[in-house]
């Protein structure tokens, strides 16, 4: 298994998981699930540490967006490459809630969808493969234009062409004056 | 006609690039059967009984002359010489080795098309009115909006993974060619009372084991905010749409669960928020699209052509023809030609690289080098002179591309059935074939007026039986292939779904009986001038019901 954020690999995992029935160490970065949030806000907040959360991949996250800064990772679940919700909720999280911390893909992450999550604004992944580095440079490079504009900022060809277009036209204008 | 420029060309380009490393990391084992299988739907490959079948997506099914050769080229050199044109506005190819699958991708490319989305769980090749920018009838052309939603839809980075196939289909004219009400999404064009023109948005219709008319989910949406309201629609569906159940997954059966009005404000509170975003068309940015669906430079023509009137009045075969296959355009003095695919007793919508190469040499010197695709499985030439109409009568007829059957009892609409396909219950193609037969008396045909037969072979419905004003569907009976019929599905402005006539029948009976329901119409209509649909809607079942199982 790799870690890698913005394209590079993270040696060790700052956030310690913790699970449900575990007591939370007294210090360090930890990640728990949502449901222990629910229960243990105060403890979390109040343990002035980085927080993690892990996400259900069947929340509505406008039930929970508004509570988002509050975390300095959130993991979304692909719990298999074919369940395509953690899409729509990252986009929610980054576009919708303006959340900035680290946003992580987990679960069956191939190569083949590291465009559409870095596009969604995943900036973390777990990658079940020795090579991730190598697959994720490829998968960045697989197509040179965006028809769609998400968080990610790309100028979408729409976009491009309109100011192309205007540029040109703007161009004449000058000459013609 | 839309042009690639250098972007889309380069887009399409990297994504065969893409599939060809795809292909070979499958070929050296790197990825699993199971992780490649949505690459290469995604693609429009998929593994079928005897081959691979590759579907090619013709956008809004506009091609221009030398699009249409090069998918005669591709039939050639990778096919058996032979291209299957489908009920999506799709072109499909029988016997592809996977091996070459890259190489006809890139061939594809050549000509500014693609396999994109043609398969998988992602936004489909939308489809519209094979008339648009022709017919007398439209508001507006709507290519123009399914080019903008082609290029949104393209490699969408949150719709790529739904809970199942998405496919929408856009309408620029009341009378609906390009049944809106059976798709995820339909989009039907309004003018309103201020003059301004947007869409009715029409969601969760949809064909296969539970068929649904769609409902409207807003009555009118400003045309700037099309990408956004689609977006909202379709994230509400990536999120709650159901993924335990594939046969419960589509979004009509979400819209059912949760109802019209649920979805809708759901829909709503996302569009609210989204609305004044990034997605927000400006008019500019439609306008640089729109000049690209332009009409062709039209002659002005008036009054009557005497060719055409002197053809009419002297030559049978072809007032036949002309009578079933044009449609009014909006020009005077055009026409638009529909070419049948339909001889009887050939599989419908086959046509040869020959006939491809031929239909695209007639649409050079007739129609402004531009043909259709139909969802009836036709082509058309959309701008022919009327004094042309003669002569593109006889250069059709010499390909055997002449049959004077639009809209007849053998045009029939065939999914691939036991035939090629893997998920089948029973043959189409030959019961199609049979059943045309029947009607090959261009006398009885022709008085027997519009009947819509549609056929699937299994309960996908991709043959559209649901909507068939006779729809056949193939079931499997201890083995054996048997048959049921419905009767009064329309897929039209006024869509309904088929009504069940009884149990299902045996290849033999079930032709037969297609004879005793359209004889029994014969017999009970008013007038020569009430269709099949419309006299069944008037009399209801018991008498077709009654006519097949009692005298049988
Ligand atoms: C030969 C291989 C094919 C396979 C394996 C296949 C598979 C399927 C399946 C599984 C469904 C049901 C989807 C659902 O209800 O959720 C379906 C529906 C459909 N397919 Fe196909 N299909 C094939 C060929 C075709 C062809 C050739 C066409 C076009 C002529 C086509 C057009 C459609 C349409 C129109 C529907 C129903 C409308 C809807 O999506 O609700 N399919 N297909
Ligand atoms: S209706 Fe059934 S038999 Fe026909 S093509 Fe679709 S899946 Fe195959």
């Amino acid at each position: 298994m790799s870690l890698l954020k913005h394209g590079r690999l993270v040696g060790e995992d700052a956030f310690q998981p913790v699970a449900d029935d575990a007591a939370l160490p007294a210090s360090g970065a930890v990640l728990v699930t949502y449901a222990r949030w629910q229960v243990e806000r105060e403890q979390l907040t109040g343990r002035n540490a980085p927080l993690g959360i892990l996400l259900p991949n069947n929340l509505d996250v406008l039930d929970f967006g508004a509570e988002a800064e509050r975390f300095d990772l959130i993991v979304l679940q692909f719990p298999k490459f074919s369940d395509g919700r953690a899409y729509s909720q990252a986009r929610l999280l980054r576009e919708r809630f303006g959340y900035r911390g680290e946003l992580r893909a987990t679960g069956h992450v191939l190569q083949d969808q590291l465009w559409h999550m870095q596009r969604s604004g995943f900036d973390a992944f777990e990658i079940p493969r020795a090579d991730a580095v190598e697959a994720f440079a490829k998968a960045s490079r697989t197509f040179s234009h965006v028809y769609q504009p998400t968080g990610d900022g790309r100028v979408s060809v729409l976009k491009q062409r309109l100011a192309a277009h205007n540029n040109k036209n703007g161009r004449s204008q000058e000459a013609a004056e | 006609m839309y042009q690639y420029d250098e972007i889309d060309q380069t887009m399409v380009e990297e994504r065969v690039a893409q599939f060809r490393d795809q292909v070979a990391r499958r070929l050296t084992g790197e990825i699993s059967e199971d992780e490649f299988k949505p690459l290469r739907l995604q693609n429009g490959l998929y593994l079928q009984l005897h081959a691979y079948m590759l579907r090619i997506a013709i956008p809004y099914g506009t091609l221009s002359s030398r699009q249409l050769r090069g998918l005669a080229q591709i039939g050639c050199t990778y096919d058996r010489g032979w291209g299957h044109f489908t009920t999506r506005q799709n072109l499909q190819y029988n016997w592809i080795k996977l091996e070459d699958a890259p190489a006809a991708l890139a061939d594809l490319a050549k000509v500014q098309m693609h396999a994109i989305q043609t398969s998988g769980n992602c936004i489909r090749n939308t489809t519209t009115d094979q008339f648009a920018g022709a017919a007398h009838d439209e508001i507006e052309d709507p290519r123009v909006w399914c080019e903008i939603i082609r290029q949104w839809s393209t490699f969408h980075p949150e719709f790529s993974f739904l809970p199942r196939k998405f496919k929408i289909a856009v309408t620029g004219s009341p009378n609906d060619r390009a049944a809106v009400r059976v798709h995820d999404i339909g989009l039907r064009m309004h003018k309103n009372d201020a003059g301004e023109i947007g869409f009715e948005v029409i969601v969760g219709g949809g064909l296969g084991r539970t068929p649904f008319i769609g409902k409207t989910i807003r009555d009118f949406l400003p045309k700037q905010d099309l990408l956004s309201y689609l977006e909202a629609i379709l994230r509400v569906y990536n999120q709650f749409g159901r993924r335990d159940n594939l046969f419960k997954a589509r979004i009509k059966i979400l819209v059912h669960e949760i109802g019209i009005e649920t979805m809708r404000e759901k829909v709503e509170a996302e569009f609210a928020a989204s609305k004044h975003g990034a997605l927000k068309l400006p008019q500019e940015a439609i306008d640089q699209i729109a000049v690209q669906f332009a009409p062709p430079a039209f002659e002005t023509l008036s009054g009557i052509s005497a060719e055409y009137a002197n053809a009419f009045r002297t030559d049978f075969e072809f007032g036949l023809w002309a009578r079933r296959n044009t449609f009014k355009h909006k020009q005077p003095g055009y026409s638009i030609v529909t070419i049948s695919l339909k001889k009887e007793g050939a599989p419908p919508g086959d046509a040869s690289a020959e006939q491809m190469n031929a239909v695209a040499d007639i649409a050079d010197r007739y129609s402004f080098g531009e043909i259709r695709v139909t969802h009836e499985q036709n082509l058309v030439l959309p701008h022919v002179k009327h004094s042309d109409l003669p002569a593109v009568f006889k250069a059709l007829k010499a390909w055997d591309l002449a049959t004077p059957n639009v809209g007849l009892a053998s045009d029939i609409i065939a999914c691939p059935g036991l035939d090629y396909c893997a998920l089948a219950n029973a043959r189409s193609i030959p019961i199609a074939q049979q059943i045309a037969l029947r009607f090959k008396n261009w006398e009885r045909a022709h008085d027997i007026g519009e009947l819509k037969i549609k056929i699937s072979g299994c309960i996908n419905a991709c043959g559209h039986h649901h909507v068939g004003h006779i729809g056949i569907l193939g079931v499997d009976k201890a083995g054996e292939e048997f048959y049921q019929i419905t009767l009064g599905g329309s897929a039209d402005d006024q869509a309904a779904l088929g009504d069940l006539i009884g149990p299902s029948l045996n290849t033999h009976d079930a032709v037969d009986a297609i004879d005793t329901l359209v004889e029994t119409y014969l017999r009970l209509r008013k007038s020569s001038d009430e269709r099949f649909l419309d006299t069944y809607r008037r009399i209801g079942i018991a008498p077709f019901k009654e006519a097949v199982y009692v005298s049988a």
